[in-house]
């Protein structure tokens, strides 16, 4: 954990209550969310036994399921699922603006612009937790197989119609969760925690419900003993009084409660669905508000300068994934293939690169964190000198001296980079330590000032002016060019099978449990 | 699982490498847990779990005294949530027992498809399945060293279906029963593990492989005594793997597939911790002399009437290594966490924080060498308190240069700084609605 | 997919008491991997080679041999230093040979000596470098380098520091290759997760040998088995405690090195220590144990103060390389940390003692380096725990094997305590090879030894 975390973790213990990791929020937020807060059953992959999913706070939809053994309650669960979550997620599909961009013309192979439609918007999922987006991951990767009675007449479990279409947008969503700073699929623990330092560890920070206790713990009541209340205060029957954010539900609440109401209902006795009904909304719902109560601290959050930015990026996962399914795509394939594994890492190390770089340059705390690995540095401007670059065209290269009192860990002839108000990046080079003045050092601008033989005006820093430079790109790019998959080299086992598994439906038995 | 432990050893089953424990030890251990108070069973997953925290000196010394930790834990106040759910536990008897269907015949074909190809396939009805019930634990653990002896003298193939091992403890015997043990021709032994966590795709959850590796390598450490005895017998070289066999239900179905793990990491490990338990002998030695862990139980044998500050005081007589990991591996951990917590210790912020901080110890120690405010109002609210309040003790000058000279202190004072002056230049924070009270619950809304 | 292969592994290489002549070993190794990259019918060829092995000399010579039968090459290598490193060498061998140096667009990335070299021709495009026997740049520009036609050679050096997925993208470029690499350095790493392609053969953040064996599980392997930078007291502990499935040794004899001091040791811990490392070419000098900061100023202080006392008593080194002694010079010592911070801390810690010229770095920075005497500020010093950064392996193995005749570590006392008191609760991959041994393991086997030369001081 970086030192600065580290303090603000020490300030919330002592202060009782959590403390801001940062100034603005680094994560887009929709104004209309679809929040969803699964619960599974014990021992079972993937056989789900509730849910309450929507948009509007106050009205949630709940979904249970009364026997997880139960092929035909299950798939009625992920029907109503897909008929909760598909027309949301569709909703945003028609709204469209235009793009351009480079495309190879197959015919000629040359780089030709081109218009393509962007959506305006895109669906936002929120989950409780880390262990909430996995379960939609583990959702999708069970449904999206199923084959319909439409598609196959002979499957021998047919799947309702919608539900491996839903299985398709939940991997698309699972998938592009795994980008940092995506925001199509969110757990609500992972954006508090990005946000706000508790007085207790990461690991104690993955519970929803102890979490918030330290951001905004109810009156009277200090951080600590709140988020100890909620993660292990039982009544008198030993049950939890706040329920886990799941998808696992609490052993306890299972053999007290869950299993004997599902044996009334196996039974038949009156009444019991009903029964199983509220015991699992009562399980689902306190964990329902909390999201929308992190939700509710976040949006008070002024949002960063590049959040836009990287929402539009999740804007064309969305509008690219409408395509596939549009153009009748089959199914995401169980694994990837070594070009699409290859692609998807380098875009997830060059987002990774962007992340960082923006939430420092759009927040002074998480700046003030660079600086103080040594990764950047700020100070007043001391001098600025006029300087020349050799060459039958001499640019101007002026030396500027500032004063800092960060310690930034510089090699000889490191790149430097600072942002210009533009939102450009000016580059310059780590020149030397001043002589003498402690924390004196000399930079040699190299770009950000224009074409001309003299700087364009406001370019280059005056004495008195406080700048701060980062050993880090502002806007990295990478990733190497990798080939198409039908041209994988012999090093990675030639081209994959022509033929993609994607289609073939996952083997079943009869006693599956899903 | 059933695990039994501290019977006399049986003469052929256990390895005998080390001395039987000093009966000075084996009474202070019966002292620590009580009058009467049976010492509870180590089993696999128990041993495994030495690794988890191996710096603790309280959770040695009680798992070596065989205290019961849940009990304790439960007298403390500080209950463990640890527990299983119903539904997890039948389904993992279902799925191993259709994986043991038909003589073990699935489970064969899946460990052969694993083995080198050319290897015979069993035949069937070729697979011998010896008839391993004993009475006590230690005739079965003996039953079980004969039925490997004998079958690898036959050197065909030999399905072992819970079979029990010995493992020397401390110089105490304890013993664990894995899901199976293979016999293949070639006198090689093979731990075979059932877990009911799927495996899809080929890839299944790493910390549960990682928990089954560990547990496998207790057996493979067990059947490696036996093992060592069959051989020095010249009844033919018996080997034991270092790969194992895990055995998981496929994707989202029922029928089972399976991977080699290799576990001779994890069997160092093992290795390494059984023989650091003999310290618990020193640890003993250590404690006052009328230190004890019992519970004073009534005759229901399930109520303590030892009050809980007596207990208190008598765990906190031997140190523990408390760190937020605990909570998931230790039935104390909740006790120590409180403790950990009220002393302010850095580890009840995470391991990881204690890298840049030297020698200092508690969050009130670092906030002090930061400069850095220490408010202690409980329940201020969640909005950042920027510090704009100076504290009295602004701690050591930051202008001293001796305090400079130690680079734990220089850096938390600038990072007190940076973050000060970031926070004072940020943009004053919108003041977040609350939800509206009324909740039942003043805490869990 | 269903987990690695159930075989054991490969048998111990030499190490027997058999009477050992190294330089035959080597040029039979050689020999062998000569003909499997000219004439194998394979597509690879891997050659292991442990540290000092002789890999360098290995790639310039494939080069040469390949050029001279008619077959222009292409050189892959990791960074701008090695890329430079191995033109150099190639001119030095062969000045005549025609050598294309493909850099990147930035100024100021290729070695200035360079331009010296007349058949030398640098340039960022590919178009200018037509016809050249020898074409060598780094991974990340062949990776944006498109060619009408590829080659039918190449040679990839570092081949286990590479990730798959850089071969991935240059791989298009040739037919076949001599993949030259030492498994037992840093592995490559990723800054974001990449769990879900675990297991899978092409895991684009494995490294590319991994990767290539892996799908190309009957490609002629080969080592170099002679260690020609370890003097004998090092080969043996770096070969045990790193490379136990593919055992090396020393190209020296235990005579044939020495170290020698102009002045007496004064009798102080930095004087005793040198004197240990002169004699044994280990030395461990102790600190009174305690949790430090990663700057720990005592030790990094220790450190300058032996990298001092080193070129203050005016040490002279013997070897098979010369006729008579030769100064230890700065140039000839580095100093080793796992830190930049580190590393930053005892630069300041020299120029305070008016010491100039040393290296200084960590060890990803030293991998591929050697000297004279190295001084280690041991990983796990001072610290509180030990992370799997600390413990990495490779981390350890490049440290301890820089230097041609000595090592001298510097340590607070407690590692091994801490080492035993690591929680072992590491996740576990399907289909993953298990890397063994593991680095707990190689840290206690490189501490035992250490402490045969253990030097306690106070500061």
């Amino acid at each position: 954990m970086p030192l600065i975390e580290t303090l603000a973790r020490m300030e919330a213990a002592a202060a009782g209550a959590a403390r801001p990791l940062t100034t603005v929020r680094h994560r887009h937020l929709s104004d209309r969310p679809l929040v969803c807060v699964p619960l599974t059953t014990a021992g079972e992959a993937g056989a789900p036994l509730g849910a309450l999913v929507g948009t509007d706070r106050e009205r949630p939809l709940l979904l249970t399921v009364a026997q997880p053994r139960d092929r035909d309650l299950r798939f009625a669960f992920l029907a109503e699922l897909a008929d909760a979550v598909l027309p949301y997620l569709d909703g945003f599909a028609d709204a469209v603006g235009h793009e351009e961009r480079k495309e190879t013309d197959p015919e000629t192979g040359r780089k030709v612009t081109v218009q393509v439609e962007l959506c305006a918007d895109a669906p936002q999922l929120i989950v409780p937790s880390t262990a909430g987006a996995a379960y939609m991951r583990l959702l999708g990767r069970s449904t999206r197989f199923r084959r319909t009675a439409e598609q196959d007449p002979e499957a021998p479990y047919p799947a309702p119609p919608r539900v491996p279409l839903l299985g398709r947008w939940l991997t698309h969503l699972g998938e592009r969760a795994r980008v940092p700073g995506s925001c199509l699929l969110l757990p609500m623990t992972e954006l508090l925690t990005r946000h706000w330092a508790t007085g207790q560890s990461a690991l104690e920070d993955q519970h929803l419900g102890a979490l918030l206790a330290w951001i905004d713990p109810p009156d009277g009541h200090s951080g600590r003993t709140a988020a100890e209340h909620a993660e292990s205060a039982r009544d008198a029957d030993g049950i939890l009084r706040c329920p886990p954010a799941g998808p696992a539900t609490d052993p306890a609440f299972d053999n007290t409660l869950l299993a004997p109401a599902m044996a009334r209902y196996d039974a038949g006795v009156p009444g019991a669905a009903e029964e199983l009904r509220e015991l699992i909304g009562g399980q689902l719902r306190p964990t329902w508000d909390a999201v929308w109560r992190g939700y509710d601290l976040l949006r008070a959050l002024p949002p960063g300068g590049h959040v836009a930015d990287r929402w539009k990026r999740d804007r064309w996962s969305y509008t690219a994934h409408r395509d596939r399914v549009r153009a009748g795509e089959p199914p995401q394939p169980r694994r990837d293939d070594a070009v699409t594994a290859a692609r998807k890492l380098a875009s997830r190390e060059t987002a990774q690169a962007q992340l960082d770089a923006q939430e420092a340059l759009d927040d002074p705390l998480v700046m003030a964190g660079r600086r103080l690995a040594g990764e950047a540095f700020a100070g007043e401007v001391t001098a600025v000198e006029e300087a020349f670059s050799d060459g039958p065209r001499p640019m101007p290269r002026p030396l500027v001296t500032l004063r800092t009192t960060d310690t930034p860990l510089l090699t000889d002839g490191a790149r430097l980079h600072r942002p210009l108000p533009d939102g450009k990046a000016q580059s310059a080079v780590f020149v030397a330590y001043g002589e003498g003045a402690a924390g004196s050092l000399t930079v040699r601008l190299t770009g950000g000032m224009g074409r001309g033989k003299v700087p364009a005006p406001g370019s280059v820093p005056e004495p008195g002016e406080t700048v701060c430079w980062t050993l880090f790109e502002h806007a990295p790019r990478g990733g190497p060019q990798l080939p198409e998959p039908e041209d994988t080299p012999w090093t990675h086992g030639g081209p994959p099978a022509s033929a993609p598994e994607g289609d073939t439906p996952d083997p079943t038995t009869p006693e599956d449990f899903l | 699982m059933n695990v039994f432990r501290d019977s006399p050893p049986a003469a052929d089953a256990v390895p005998s490498a080390r001395p039987t424990p000093s009966p000075s030890l084996r009474r202070r251990l019966t002292e620590l847990r009580g009058p009467g108070i049976h010492p509870r069973a180590l089993d696999a997953r128990a041993l495994a779990a030495l690794a988890a925290n191996p710096g603790c000196r309280r959770r040695a010394l009680l798992d070596g005294a065989g205290v019961d930790k849940a009990a304790l834990a439960q007298a403390l106040g500080s209950p463990a949530g640890h527990g299983q759910s119903r539904f997890a536990l039948a389904r993992g008897n279902s799925f191993e027992a259709r994986v043991k269907a038909d003589g073990g015949a699935e489970l064969l074909r899946l460990l052969h498809a694993r083995l080198p190809s050319g290897t015979p396939a069993p035949e069937e009805g070729e697979v011998a399945a010896p008839e391993l019930t004993a009475a006590g634990p230690e005739g079965r653990a003996a039953r079980t060293a004969l039925a490997l002896r004998e079958a690898t003298a036959a050197g065909g193939w030999t399905l072992l279906d819970h079979p029990l091992l010995a493992v020397d403890v401390a110089g105490s015997p304890a013993y664990v029963e894995p899901d199976a043990v293979v016999v293949r021709p070639d006198g090689v032994w093979t731990v075979v593990e059932i877990k009911s966590f799927p495996m899809i795709d080929g890839a299944a959850d790493a910390a549960k492989v990682g928990a089954a590796a560990r547990q496998a390598a207790v057996y493979v450490h067990a059947l490696e005594g036996v093992a060592a005895q069959v051989t020095a017998h010249g009844e033919g070289p018996a080997r034991v793997g270092e790969r194992v066999l895990l055995v998981c239900p496929q994707d989202f179905s029922n029928l089972p597939t399976a991977a080699a793990v290799d576990i001779r990491k994890q069997l160092a490990t093992t290795r390494r911790q059984l023989a650091r338990l003999t310290r618990v002998e020193e640890i003993a030695a250590a404690l006052p002399p009328d230190t004890t862990f019992d519970l004073r139980l009534t005759d229901d044998g399930r109520t303590a009437t030892r009050p809980a500050d007596e207990l208190a005081d008598a765990v906190e007589t031997v140190d523990a290594a408390y760190a937020p990991e605990c909570l998931a591996a230790c039935e104390l951990a909740f006790h120590c966490r409180a403790r950990s917590r009220e002393q302010g210790a850095v580890e009840s912020l995470g391991r990881g924080v204690r890298g840049e901080l030297g020698s200092l110890r508690t969050i009130e120690e670092v906030l002090a060498a930061a400069g850095a405010p220490t408010a202690d109002a409980p329940g201020c609210g969640a909005q950042p308190a920027a510090p704009e309040h100076t504290p009295t003790d602004p701690g050591p000058d930051p202008d001293d240069p001796d305090d400079d000279a130690d680079p734990a202190l220089a850096a938390l004072r600038r990072a007190a700084r940076l973050r000060a002056e970031a926070l004072a230049a940020a943009a004053p924070p919108v003041p977040v609605p609350r939800t509206a009270p009324g909740a039942e619950d003043p805490v869990c809304r | 997919m269903t987990g690695a292969p159930w075989t054991s592994p490969a048998a111990p290489g030499p190490g027997g008491t058999e009477p050992f002549d190294p330089g035959a070993a080597a040029t039979a190794a050689t020999d062998a991997i000569l003909h499997d990259t000219l004439h194998g019918t394979r597509p690879g060829v891997v050659v292991d080679s442990p540290p000092g092995a002789g890999k360098s000399t290995l790639v310039v010579r494939a080069a040469r041999e390949l050029a001279a039968a008619g077959h222009p090459l292409m050189i892959v290598a990791q960074t701008n230093a090695q890329v430079d490193d191995l033109v150099l060498r190639l001119a030095e061998k062969d000045p005549g040979l025609p050598v294309g140096r493909l850099h990147g667009s930035e100024a100021g990335t290729v070695d200035p000596a360079l331009a010296a070299l007349p058949e030398v021709r640098a340039s960022a495009k590919i178009g200018d470098l037509a016809g050249m026997d020898v074409v060598v740049s780094t991974a990340a520009k062949w990776a944006h380098t498109k060619v009408e036609e590829g080659w039918r050679h190449a040679i990839v050096d570092e081949a286990y520091q590479m990730r798959s997925d850089t071969l991935l993208a240059v791989a298009g470029l040739f037919e076949r290759a001599l993949f030259v690499g030492d498994p037992g350095q840093l592995d490559p790493f990723s800054v974001v997760g990449a769990e879900q392609w675990a297991g899978l053969a092409y895991d684009p953040s494995a490294s590319a040998v991994a990767t290539l064996l892996a799908h190309n599980p009957d490609l002629p392997q080969h080592r170099l088995p002679v260690s020609w930078r370890l003097p004998a007291s090092a080969a043996p502990l770096v070969s045990d405690a790193f490379y136990p499935f593919t055992r090396f040794r020393s190209g020296t004899g235990p005579g044939d090195r020495s170290l020698a001091f102009g002045t007496a040791g004064d009798g102080s811990g930095v004087d005793r220590v040198l004197d240990e490392a002169a004699a044994s070419g280990w030395g461990l000098l102790e600190l009174p144990a305690r949790h430090t900061p990663r700057t720990d100023p005592e030790a990094v202080r220790a450190v300058a103060l032996v990298v001092r006392r080193l070129l203050d008593r005016g040490t002279v080194a013997t070897s098979e390389r010369g006729p008579g002694p030769e100064p230890v010079t700065a140039a000839r010592i580095a100093v080793g940390t796992a830190h930049r911070d580190q590393a930053a801390a005892v630069r300041a810690a020299l120029a305070e003692l008016g010491v100039g010229g040393v290296v200084v770095d960590t060890a990803n920075r030293l991998q591929g380096r050697e000297y004279d005497v190295t001084v280690v500020l041991h990983p796990l010093s001072g610290r509180p725990d030990a992370t799997a950064f600390h413990l990495e392996t490779g981390r350890l193995c490049v440290l301890a094997s820089r230097h041609r005749h000595a090592c001298v570590v510097v340590c607070r006392a407690g590692v091994a305590e801490l080492l035993d008191e690591h929680p072992s609760t590491d996740p576990v991959q399907l289909g993953v090879t298990v890397k063994f041994p593991d680095g707990w393991e190689a840290h206690h086997a490189v501490l035992a030894r250490l402490a045969e030369h253990r030097v306690g001081w106070r500061p």
